[in-house]
């Protein structure tokens, strides 16, 4: 007999007492916390619902209680567990150092994805998961189905007829957040290595992400010019994968594990200085793969190695010395923490640094920048009602700073944020901390004092 | 009573989803930031005064214990449950109700967190000023039940200085508003019963504040030394000579290397101690100031001091300050933090006394402690998995009470008595003395029904007897309440 937790698509697994409970979970790791309560306020679920189940506190003590075996791991237990965002806040709050992360992330194992049973939102959660992430091909093939589906005029007829309605709130839900596809798909160029304008100066490997080219095709394109300008030749392995973050959080981790070692295998022949990320969810997720892979004995030096040299892009130009010949950018922008960035890897000044070089550009800081905005990879989806509560005080935070635009460097938060200000009525958009600066050196090119020929 | 009809009835007030008493729910609650732990029969969240009110009438006719309950940051256990009682958390009110920019006042909940009270007023130019280190987390209603003090409170004073008025709900369900934005109400000042008792007179359901303009100047010093004892001269020697710096906190050697883990403040990792001095007001006054405090750290042996020299350089070394209780869980699984208080002058001798015992018994003690108040914080560190260590840890913990009683000072400073101290009430008082305290608390509370079995002592013998962490599994008790 499974257990439904409430989760769609997961069930706690029977044959309980067979199983290592939280795998790879010491004591030491829960014993790091002291109890100390700092983490309470910074805690997105905590600080709106007040309960101490949905702090990190909590959570961490339901685990150190579930492992003790005080508490069964059940659907009570399971539902604390799923309604975290995993946004590291609290380890930024954490005097202690406790590696919640890590906690959290092993407390989604105790669940199980299941194969389609009954609902649909169950068995959406296992083709996402399953059976679509992990295969580019697949992908592409979707992405060009929902092409036909929103250029075609089929999607704003499946929203009159509110059809979707038949297959339950979620998948409704899950549909209105679907956001536009790129006008053009980021298409990896047909050699894997693009080159260097001017004097080549590093190697860097570009992870593009499952679903950016899609979905984000102009980072990704903005990302590697702004790369290539500052002297990078870029490498984007054809053999690269799903970086697993969202495996991981949603508490399939054999399958991201899977992806991992193909990435590994994917970047590890092209001998790069840097691995960048434009995603802070996956760049945090590419920087704990010694963490995932650590007992695996052929993997574990080589997620080591792999990991070390993985960096965010806005990290990654703070270190170099980055060509500033940017154009006049006449905006007024604020910027979202990102929470992978922030709190995943402690990354706050340098975009802040890059966008502060553009000239014209005008910066105003919103109130607590660093608060997550609620989008959590699927979580808006899945937990609906809870990513709605967490982003309205952001909505009200950027409304009060009237920035044209809203900098972040991770897309799931642009979907998010784009949703929830224009639901609320505000003009502010978002933009990914890339698009920002090829901007800038475009408009230097157009002025004829491009950032190729500077002085 | 049955567990069943009490939740019943608190869902009756609150509404169902507002009240938490499935099993693997409640062992949440089961601590605060202190090292006892009990389950409560069941957690309530109400949200206003009203139904604050109709709880405490239903726990008076089932005669049910309470426990008013902030953030649960507290040190000493106050807010850690009574057997078959009520939890009463007050997360869910935390509104500011009022800004009043002109009498510098603010109207608030108790579930306001300290520090948003200070961040939500910024841009008026005033700040709340009682910062106890929990303050990113600590709400307003747990520091007015604890009286916190906090590093700043050396110039500025504790809560009880702070706080003009209360709206109380009190045993049985009567709510009555104390003080006001009028100074020194006629009549008794009942204030100053409520402010500290801990959770045992009453519900604080709305709070007055005052509000200070933020100093036009700050100037944050770290003093290093080779030795606490040498750290805590500086600091006789300061305010001996007239000068009352806004923070005079000491670390020592474990602390400071515990918070550069953590924090990476750029404390010396060599220093036997290190003194933050900050001082604040108007600039011509920090002026004067500074010459003196350098030179009198200089003649105290100060090997090297430094400036902080920006708005944000200061922020870090609070932050490593604030974090350093949690930070020594770098170092063990547990701590015991005492909150002695003695006679500044004292200091020294009773810093060489805690050295002295941390060899004796074999303990790590860290120090980290608001010495401008003569109010130290000995952390012995254990794991309480080991109880031998457990053991040595309350032996060396009674002794530092017992010499610090005798050099004239007191059991707690700012953290409150609850359980971990209640013991040793006896220890300072006589049983005349107590009654006394007693006598007050049922004027209150005839029932004796609030947080009831703390302060006073319960003559069960040792604190030791107390650190009983549970590991039975609570879901067997459990299914048998509720199937």
């Amino acid at each position: 007999m499974k257990t439904d937790v409430g989760q769609p698509g997961l069930v706690i697994p029977d044959n309980d007492s067979e199983r290592v409970r939280f795998e790879g979970l010491t004591d030491e790791d829960l014993a790091q916390c002291v109890h100390c309560g700092l983490c309470l306020n910074a805690c997105p679920t905590y600080r709106e619902t007040g309960l101490e189940m949905e702090s990190p506190r909590g959570r961490i003590y339901l685990v150190k209680a579930a492992k003790e075996e005080r508490i069964p791991i059940n659907e009570t237990f399971l539902k604390h567990i799923f309604l975290c965002l995993d946004c590291r806040a609290c380890e930024t709050a954490c005097p202690s150092g406790v590696q919640y992360g890590k906690i959290i992330e092993a407390a989604r194992g105790e669940a199980t994805l299941v194969k389609p049973g009954g609902t649909i939102p169950r068995s959406l959660r296992w083709l996402v998961f399953k059976q679509l992430f992990p295969y580019p091909r697949r992908l592409n093939v979707l992405a060009n189905l929902l092409r036909f589906y929103q250029f075609f005029g089929v999607q704003s007829l499946v929203r009159r007829s509110g059809i979707l309605r038949l297959f339950g709130k979620l998948l409704e839900e899950a549909e209105t957040l679907l956001p536009k596809l790129s006008d053009e798909f980021y298409a990896p160029p047909k050699v894997e290595i693009v080159p260097a304008r001017g004097e080549t100066k590093h190697r860097v490997g570009f992870v593009t992400g499952c679903i950016m080219p899609y979905f984000f095709g102009e980072t990704n394109r903005a990302t590697v010019n702004v790369l290539t300008r500052n002297g990078c030749e870029v490498v984007i392995p054809k053999s690269q994968r799903c970086c697993g973050a969202l495996s991981t959080h949603a508490g399939a981790r054999e399958t991201s594990k899977d992806l991992a070692r193909q990435n590994i295998d994917a970047f590890e022949p092209y001998d790069l200085d840097v691995i960048i990320s434009n995603a802070a969810g996956c760049g945090t997720a590419l920087k704990e793969y010694d963490v995932l892979l650590e007992s695996d004995p052929n993997y574990a030096a080589r997620a080591h190695a792999f990991s070390e040299k993985v960096q965010d892009i806005s990290e990654f130009l703070a270190e170099i010395e980055v060509d500033t010949s940017f154009g006049t950018v006449a905006k007024r922008v604020t910027y979202q923490d990102a929470c992978h960035l922030a709190h995943g890897q402690r990354v706050r000044a340098q975009p802040r640094a890059l966008l502060q070089a553009i000239p014209g550009l005008e910066f105003v800081e919103m109130k607590n920048s660093d608060h997550c905005c609620g989008s959590a990879g699927v979580y808006n989806i899945v937990q609906a009602d809870m990513a709605q509560r967490v982003v309205a005080p952001k909505v009200k935070n950027i409304e009060n700073t009237s920035a044209d635009l809203v900098v972040v460097g991770n897309p799931g938060c642009m979907l998010q944020m784009d949703n929830a200000l224009a639901a609320g009525g505000v003009s502010t958009r978002s933009i990914h901390t890339m698009e920002l600066l090829e901007e800038a050196y475009q408009a230097a090119e157009m002025n004829g004092n491009g950032a190729d020929g500077k002085e | 009573m049955e567990t069943r009809e009490l939740v019943g009835r608190l869902q009756a007030v609150v509404g169902a989803e507002h009240v938490v008493y499935l099993p693997e729910d409640l062992i949440v609650f089961e601590r605060d930031a202190s090292i006892d732990a009990q389950l409560p029969a069941a957690v309530v969240f109400p949200r206003t005064t009203a139904e604050v009110s109709e709880i405490l009438a239903v726990a008076g006719e089932l005669k049910v214990p309470v426990v008013p309950k902030g953030a649960g940051t507290g040190l000493s256990g106050g807010a850690v449950p009574e057997e078959n009682g009520i939890l009463l958390s007050v997360s869910r009110m935390r509104d500011i109700l009022e800004i009043d920019e002109e009498n510098r006042t603010a109207l608030v909940e108790p579930g306001v967190v300290n520090l948003e009270l200070s961040s939500e007023v910024k841009h008026l130019g005033l700040y709340y000023a009682p910062d106890p280190s929990s303050q990113y987390a600590c709400t307003l209603g747990g520091n007015v039940a604890e009286n916190s003090g906090g590093a700043h409170c050396l110039r500025y004073g504790c809560t009880i200085n702070h706080v003009l008025g209360l709206e109380v709900v009190f045993p049985g369900g009567e709510v009555a508003w104390i003080g006001g934005k009028a100074p020194d109400a006629p009549g008794y000042d009942l204030m100053s019963a409520i402010i500290g008792s801990e959770g045992t007179m009453g519900v604080v359901t709305k709070i007055l504040v005052k509000l200070l303009p933020i100093p036009e100047a700050v100037e944050t010093y770290l003093a290093i030394f080779e030795s606490v004892p040498d750290a805590c001269e500086a600091v006789s020697s300061i305010i001996g000579n007239g000068i009352i710096p806004a923070a005079l906190e000491i670390m020592d050697q474990v602390v400071t290397r515990a918070i550069e883990e953590a924090h990476h403040v750029g404390y010396p990792y060599d220093a036997g101690g290190v003194l933050i001095i900050e001082i604040d007001g108007m600039q011509e006054e920090l002026d004067e100031q500074r010459e003196a405090i350098l030179s009198l750290c200089r003649e105290a042996r100060a090997r090297e001091i430094r400036v902080a020299q920006t708005a944000a350089e200061r922020e870090i070394v609070w932050k490593g300050r604030k974090g350093a209780i949690g930070a020594l869980g770098r170092l063990a699984p547990n701590y015991y933090i005492q909150d002695c208080v003695v006679p500044r002058t004292k200091l020294p001798e009773i810093m060489r006394f805690v050295e002295d015992v941390a060899e004796r018994h074999d303990i790590i003690i860290a120090n980290v402690f608001h010495a401008g108040d003569g109010n130290l914080h000995p952390n012995l560190l254990f794991d309480v998995r080991d109880s031998d260590q457990v053991r040595r840890v309350i032996t060396a913990g009674e002794e530092i009470i017992s010499a610090c009683i005798d050099a004239g000072g007191s059991l707690s400073g700012e953290h409150g008595i609850g359980t971990e101290k209640q013991e040793y009430m006896d220890w300072l008082y006589s049983e005349e003395d107590l009654e006394a305290m007693r006598k007050l608390k049922r004027a209150f509370d005839p029932d004796w029904l609030f947080n009831p079995t703390k302060v006073f002592p319960t003559g069960e013998g040792p604190h030791a007897a107390k650190i009983h962490i549970g590991k039975a599994p609570v879901h067997a008790t459990a299914a048998a309440v509720w199937k």
